[in-house]
């Protein structure tokens, strides 16, 4: 079946605009989201005399440097700059700015679903490497550096490679007590960090079927942590149920006309990946990263690994580092590491699905060492307030914060401090990632607030949830 | 942006897979302006020196030989992580003009190609092979030669390396990218105009109301 062809392949050939030398193409772009991060590529462009080409397929929305509390230092006068320069731009340019003040303002992984911007069979771009996030709708989404940011808003085109494919597909059901984030962990800990550098990853199965939309997108919002510029996940009734009637989302003849045609995305049966990659739903625990690469990811009930049992002379030597960056003992049982703080939120994790299930763990429950939520967007912040979870997580003595990255990206004042361990949502587990010296342990929702009620990593099915 | 074509220069190897964009540049610095003058000093600023700004003397960049190198031969995945292309920046003010490694992050691997810089993939067993010559005598050059796509080891064994014809006539010739992308308006205005005749859905409803 030499015609059946990819999901990828789908998206990507009607939007090919050019063919360039060295088979590279020029791709058209259906959507670029910006941040206040990417306001550099604003002022390079205004500077050589160059125009916005299509402002009306920009948006843009506050989220790296805003203060996700009145209590937080906040952003200094270089961080409120570029706030209020992407305030400008964008008036200047007649993008739409979701911006400080506007309730529908979030983290832009968050927003572009929750508006009806991104939808299947679209390309997607943003100058951030959690962009593949969108691609759990089936839209081509990749991030991308400040100079490609500038080149789209100038020509609304990327030069691109075309990359490799591979599909990974968890099949059967997902046990008690583990959820999305332990799905992307282990198939992280599985390839590994560099695992899918060039490729564009396919997830599929049983078990990706049956997620939520909140949960495909925490899947693949982590593709880059396994190397993968794009993450895609086959569009369904699922998907189609969430787009339906958002603000951005496509109705009337046009929404006819776009189910139509996004019912033919999904992979052709017989279609042929670069590579392919399976993982038994069942064999996933709940994990915790016990190092500084999304790769060192264990099941909660192992033992921090032991460098002199690997073979490897430079893995035994980068896991020596790692431990010694974190600060434990190979044979450490996992479950019985402290924590000194609980960070529940980022693009990864801070969706209505993601508070449900921390606020399940909590309920009933006291926060023992400093913890906070920061949901996504002000509308989850919102929604989760009329379902009361803010009344669950305040009267365990979490903070209820506002919507941005806060904790996950340290450079907002939200920030962890030296030798601090943190339970974290978060994406990356990178010496400093959360300030200078801070300790990150990756895991979910669920586990984050366990971890929060007991003070130490804990298997989150031992408290019942 | 500035072209290459051929740079000799000494270079430093670093062994640690997965170096990732916030060890190369860490996240407060990415406020700042990539024209400030202490900008090389934000490249490994945390691994490279210690909170009063004296430098960590077991950091590469710090030993005899290594300082101002160059050229990098890193390992595995180097540049993986956050999109930030001041990691680039960082490494191109510190005077990289080049990183070899068995494989580099995706974007990262495009930041290089936008700034000057020329990213090289030798096979592992390559790649490590030229750390263990620089290891062994601090100071060594390496030559990337883009014209040729040729590394020549400081042993002086020459190596073979693939680019794509593209983005080697960008970077010989230091083209600006939009420059050339705008030279194609007609192609994309004739794509835009059948797309929104073919696929109206893919245009989003003004202002969202």
């Amino acid at each position: 079946m030499s015609s059946a062809r990819t999901m990828f392949e789908k998206v990507w050939a009607p939007h090919v605009v050019a063919e360039g030398p060295g088979g590279h193409v020029l791709l058209y772009i259906d959507r670029h989201l910006l941040h206040e991060g990417t306001t550099a590529a604003f002022g390079r462009l205004a500077k050589s005399g160059r125009r916005v080409r299509r402002p009306d397929l920009a948006f843009a929305t506050a989220d790296h440097y805003v203060q996700t509390s009145p209590a937080s230092p906040g952003p200094d006068a270089e961080g409120r700059g570029m706030i209020e320069s992407l305030a400008r731009y964008t008036a200047d340019q007649h993008i739409v700015h979701f911006g400080v003040g506007d309730a529908r303002r979030g983290i832009v992984h968050v927003i572009g679903p929750e508006q009806g911007l991104t939808v299947p069979g679209v390309t997607l771009v943003c100058g951030d490497s959690h962009t593949a996030t969108h691609g759990a709708f089936g839209a081509l989404a990749f991030g991308i550096g400040s100079s490609e940011v500038e080149h789209v808003l100038a020509t609304q085109t990327l030069w691109q490679k075309k990359p490799l494919t591979m599909r990974i597909s968890v099949e059967g059901r997902l046990a008690t007590g583990v959820s999305a984030k332990d799905v992307i962990l282990a198939i992280i800990a599985t390839i590994g960090a560099g695992g899918g550098v060039g490729h564009a990853i396919e997830y599929a199965g049983s078990a990706i079927r049956a997620m939520s939309m909140d949960e495909r997108m925490t899947v693949c919002n982590m593709s880059i942590e396994a190397g993968a510029r794009a993450g895609m996940i086959a569009p369904d009734a699922t998907t189609f149920a969430f787009i339906e009637g958002r603000p951005f989302a496509p109705r009337g003849d046009a929404w006819a006309q776009a189910l139509a045609y996004w019912k033919t995305l999904p992979t052709d049966a017989g279609a042929v990946f670069d590579r392919e990659v399976t993982l038994a739903a069942a064999d996933i625990a709940p994990t915790v990263t016990w190092g500084t690469s999304p790769q060192d990811a264990l099941p909660i009930t192992a033992r921090v690994p032991d460098p002199e049992a690997v073979p490897d002379a430079g893995r035994r030597e980068s896991m020596t580092r790692a431990l010694a960056y974190m600060g434990l003992r190979p044979g450490t049982p996992l479950g019985e590491i402290a924590v000194n703080r609980v960070f529940i939120g980022s693009c990864t994790n801070s969706r209505l699905d993601d508070l449900r299930a921390a606020a399940r763990v909590v309920k009933g429950r006291r926060a023992v060492v400093p913890a906070w939520v920061v949901p996504g967007s002000g509308l989850i912040k919102r929604a989760a307030e009329a379902e009361g979870l803010d009344r669950v997580f305040v009267d365990a003595g979490f903070e209820w914060r506002d919507a941005g990255c806060s904790m996950c990206v340290g450079m907002n004042g939200d920030l962890a401090g030296a030798g601090e361990r943190v339970a974290s949502t978060s994406n990356r587990n990178f010496e400093g990632r959360q300030g200078k010296g801070a300790r990150t342990h990756l895991m979910s929702p669920a586990m984050a607030a366990a971890a929060a009620v007991t003070g130490r990593l804990t298997d989150v099915r031992a408290l019942g949830a | 942006m500035q072209a290459f074509t051929r740079v000799t220069a000494v270079a430093v190897p670093i062994d640690l897979p997965n170096v990732d964009t916030d060890r190369v540049i860490p996240a407060r610095f990415l406020r700042k302006d990539k024209n400030v003058p202490e900008y090389a000093s934000f490249l490994f600023h945390d691994v490279r020196f210690n909170a009063d700004g004296s430098e960590k003397p077991e950091f590469i960049l710090n030993r005899q030989g290594f300082r101002g190198a160059g050229i990098v031969v890193a390992a595995e995945n180097f540049g993986c992580g956050s999109s930030r292309e001041a990691a680039v920046w960082a490494l191109a003010a510190y005077g990289v003009r080049s990183v070899i490694a068995p494989s580099l992050g995706d974007i990262f691997h495009q930041n290089c190609f936008k700034n000057g810089l020329l990213p090289v993939i030798l096979p592992a067993d390559v790649a490590a092979d030229l750390r263990r010559q620089l290891h062994a005598k601090p100071g060594l050059t390496i030559t990337v030669d883009l014209e040729a796509q040729t590394v020549t080891a400081p042993e002086g064994a020459r190596h073979r390396f693939d680019v794509d014809a593209f983005r080697k006539e960008m970077l010989l010739n230091g083209r600006d990218e939009i420059g050339l992308t705008l030279g194609y308006e007609a192609q994309i205005a004739e794509f835009e105009a059948r797309r929104a005749r073919e696929m109206a859905w893919a245009v989003p409803p003004r202002a969202g109301a």
